[in-house]
């Protein structure tokens, strides 16, 4: 936690630097919307978040579908799909307290930080939970993908490389160009990170933000209760 | 005579990966995208400002193209010392201790990722096009010093690996805080340190000498004047910057070595 | 060949001591062993876990270096001649490999000739000799992630041997491995030693490799040597007792009035009678007269104590004179 939490702080930093240089060179000191104690927050926030979301991706499901260990959790008497959500969702509020707190808190201590407004407080925290949700229903498929891919180690790179760059870890999103803009809100990324920060600083529609991670946690956790459903039938024709 | 063993071992390690051929090429673009994420954020940044740290979007784009090619031959070799952790725990760095060979060589010539030549390539490409777009005077010295940058920063890249990871040999989760030093210069050396004030920029431009690997060469090419007042010459001392980081390392290793072997402790 | 004197090796141990504090204690894992093994001699080094074999054994080898004490193997100091005793021994870890994962048998053979730089000459002949005699022949060209246990271990051992090694050291090398890998890979151990002249000093639990290799055992617990000599000799001194075991044609109440015989245990009812005699009053021929005398024997045994009992009996007697002192 510590070694995880100075590697946060130092990275927070580095970000933290090449942005407020940005800002410096922008007119009126501001890029779309974020001013200094905007882009500070957006940073630290981060930071926290991406143990809390699992940014890069994890393989606990793809090791157990490729070991084989799968089998016996399918045939728990249990939903497996609801029990990983579970689990992760356990996982999440540990992380809460361990990794998301310390880097906000450092952030908060030693730069000029923007808390929200008290109104904005719940509606964050439902943000971040549906974060959770949506990153876990892109963890389950890019997992489940194991069942058809024999080796999927490529594809879950490329995920984790992918989310640093599109969930807006590494720069905000609104400072990409307009059409980049348009076209990730068609996607889930923004939802895993970009959205509880916009949420968090105040920036944007706040009922657009969460109405869009609504839709794509609930989208996603259908999709991988179909890809599940087929990966079953597919085990238990072929044999595994 | 010694190199010969090496290159035997890192020939038969590249046939081994061709048994896993089945994602490579989306293994190998991963990696090409993971070392291009900085990349983005330059041209993201450049979409709304003029100049960051006072250097244009080619200038930043040549740093960010040293560094990333430094950085990607680095880790071929040096990015094996990740596995160290491993190794210990597993007590598998008892049998390179068995050989008639040095550890460290054994070690980085354990295996040599192909995939990881996607980092290489995304920096290269961006070199070419950053040496186009900006106004390089090419005489036999810029050029001399165009071959010699990215494999002094490789060499500092790698020394500053194995000081880092040379930590595990004390702390059982040392291979976190090792990657903060090693990834987060990566990261650092991707742009002019004049975007980075106060001590952090102290740290890791000269403590950890990160200013050597990209920026001050860099500034030497496009013969431009240091923003930050610092002299010309330093432009040229990569090599020297790097030899002392090899050495450096090279101590450490060995006392880390006698300390896990029982006599440093 | 090896030549130990006063070996000692410490370890500190932290442990928690209360909030944020940790208390440091040292632990001597190897606590003043000396013996010397001759050249071409096969000795087994035995003892419970966590007696101090490992570090014995990673002291040899150049892993770890002594507290104090002195060690020369093959002529060389190995905690400051790790790479020129590296050439002159073979080391084999049953539980971790020399050999590279994802490479065929073959090729990793080939690293290991061009690290040891090996002529190829020798090489071609060494390996063919070991690919006869271990039978790695169907084998060699598939990569050790997918070998058996006991394939990998056959290799581990060939991978061991290509440099020739005056002395080969072996740490649990039958751990895990099937009744018939055990017994192929006893056999060319077996001949190595006999016909090459390979010095072999080799760690295990199953005490059959010992019974069947090693005419010298040196027993160790809590960091000492125990005991050390010739297997038949070590027997000899903790359990003076031979059994005879008879089978009478009809139950008989026990025979333990015989001369010689200290303990009698029956079976079957008296059918079978295991009779302890002590071998320096009496001799299995004479007792043998002595039972035919008065029953009608039907069949019969002469049973040495076995190496277990041997080894367990040297741990007890220690204890008890601990407690004595």
């Amino acid at each position: 936690m510590i070694a995880g939490t100075a590697t946060n702080v130092v990275f927070g930093l580095l970000r933290m630097a090449v942005l407020l240089a940005a800002l410096d060179a922008a007119p009126g000191g501001r890029i779309a919307g974020y001013d200094v104690a905007a882009t500070v927050t957006y940073v630290w926030l981060g930071q926290g978040l991406l143990a809390f979301v699992v940014l890069w991706g994890d393989a606990a499901l793809a090791n157990r579908i490729r070991s084989g260990d799968v089998v016996v959790d399918l045939y728990r008497p249990w939903d497996l799909q609801q029990a990983l959500l579970a689990e992760d969702l356990g996982r999440a509020a540990y992380c809460a307290v361990t990794r998301l707190v310390p880097p906000v808190v450092v952030g908060a201590l030693l730069f000029p930080f923007r808390w929200p407004t008290p109104e904005r407080w719940p509606v964050f925290l439902v943000s971040a939970v549906l974060a959770v949700l949506v990153s876990f229903g892109m963890r389950f498929l890019v997992n489940a993908s194991t069942f058809w891919l024999l080796d999927n180690r490529g594809v879950m790179a490329l995920y984790g490389v992918a989310t640093g760059i599109l969930c807006g870890l590494t720069v905000p999103l609104d400072f990409f160009p307009e059409w980049a803009r348009f076209a990730l809100w068609f996607t889930p990324m923004p939802a895993i990170m970009q959205s509880p920060i916009d949420v968090f600083i105040g920036h944007g529609s706040l009922w657009l933000t969460v109405g869009h991670q609504v839709f794509w946690a609930v989208a996603l956790f259908l999709a991988g209760r179909l890809a599940l459903a087929r990966a079953v039938r597919k085990v238990v024709v072929q044999g595994g | 005579m010694a190199d010969g063993i090496y290159r035997k071992i890192l020939h038969a390690r590249l046939r081994g990966q061709l048994s896993y051929r089945g994602s490579f090429l989306l293994d190998c673009l991963a990696q090409a995208i993971a070392q291009g994420g900085e990349l983005v954020v330059i041209l993201v940044l450049f979409n709304r400002i003029t100049a960051l740290g006072g250097f244009s979007v080619t200038e930043v784009l040549l740093v960010y193209a040293l560094a990333s090619t430094a950085f990607g031959m680095s880790d071929l070799f040096a990015g094996q010392l990740n596995a160290l952790p491993m190794y210990i725990r597993e007590g598998t760095f008892d049998v390179l201790l068995l050989r008639p060979l040095g550890t460290l060589p054994q070690l980085m010539a354990s295996d040599l990722p192909l995939k990881r030549i996607g980092r290489v390539f995304s920096g290269l490409v961006v070199l070419g096009y950053a040496l186009l777009h900006n106004d390089v005077v090419w005489t036999p010295w810029s050029v001399g010093l165009l071959l010699v940058t990215p494999v002094a920063g490789a060499v500092i890249f790698s020394g500053i690996w194995v000081l880092a990871c040379s930590v595990c040999f004390w702390l059982v989760d040392g291979q976190e805080l090792a990657n903060t030093v090693t990834y987060g210069s990566n990261t650092f050396t991707s742009y002019p340190i004049s975007v980075y004030s106060g001590w952090l920029r102290r740290l890791m431009a000269f403590v950890v000498p990160g200013a050597f690997v990209a920026y001050y060469p860099a500034l030497a090419l496009l013969d431009k004047t240091d923003p930050l007042g610092a002299p010309a010459w330093l432009g040229w001392v990569a090599p020297l910057v790097a030899a002392l980081v090899a050495g450096l390392a090279g101590i450490t290793w060995t006392f880390a070595v006698r300390h896990y072997r029982g006599t440093g402790s | 060949m090896i030549e130990v004197r006063d070996l000692r090796r410490e370890f500190r141990v932290s442990e928690k001591a209360g909030f944020l504090r940790r208390a440091h204690r040292t632990v001597a894992a190897v606590d003043g062993v000396s013996f010397d093994v001759a050249a071409g001699e096969a000795v087994g080094y035995v003892g419970p876990n966590g007696a101090g074999k490992s570090t014995t054994i990673k002291m040899l080898t150049g892993i770890l270096v002594p507290t104090s004490g002195t060690v020369r193997v093959s002529g060389v100091d190995p905690s400051r001649q790790r790479k020129e005793l590296a050439r002159r021994i073979g080391v084999v870890f049953g539980q971790r490999s020399q050999l590279w994962w994802d490479l065929p048998l073959k090729d990793s053979f080939e690293l290991l000739k061009a690290i040891y730089r090996v002529s190829a000459p020798d090489f071609t002949a060494r390996l063919a000799e070991c690919v006869e005699l271990l039978e790695l022949g169907p084998f060699l060209t598939t990569p050790v992630r997918q070998l058996s246990l006991g394939q990998r271990m056959r290799g581990e051992v060939t991978a061991s041997l290509l440099h020739a090694p005056e002395l080969l050291v072996l740490d649990e090398p039958t751990i895990g491995l099937d009744l018939e890998s055990k017994e192929r890979l006893r056999e060319f151990l077996a001949e190595l030693n006999t016909k090459r002249g390979t010095t072999l000093l080799l760690t295990t639990h199953d005490l059959d490799d010992i019974q069947r290799l090693c005419p010298r055992l040196m027993v160790i617990d809590h960091g000492t040597v125990l005991a050390d000599g010739p297997l038949a000799d070590l027997r000899a001194e903790v359990s003076p007792d031979r059994v005879l075991v008879v089978d009478l044609e009809d139950a008989a109440p026990p025979l333990d009035d015989l001369p010689g015989v200290t303990s009698v245990r029956l079976e079957m009812g008296g059918k079978r009678q295991h009779l302890a005699f002590r071998r320096d009053v009496t001799t299995a021929a004479a007792l043998i007269t002595a039972v035919a005398a008065r029953a009608e024997v039907h069949d019969l045994a002469v049973v040495e104590p076995e190496i277990d009992d041997v080894v367990r009996r040297l741990y007890e007697r220690r204890h008890l004179g601990a407690e004595c002192r």
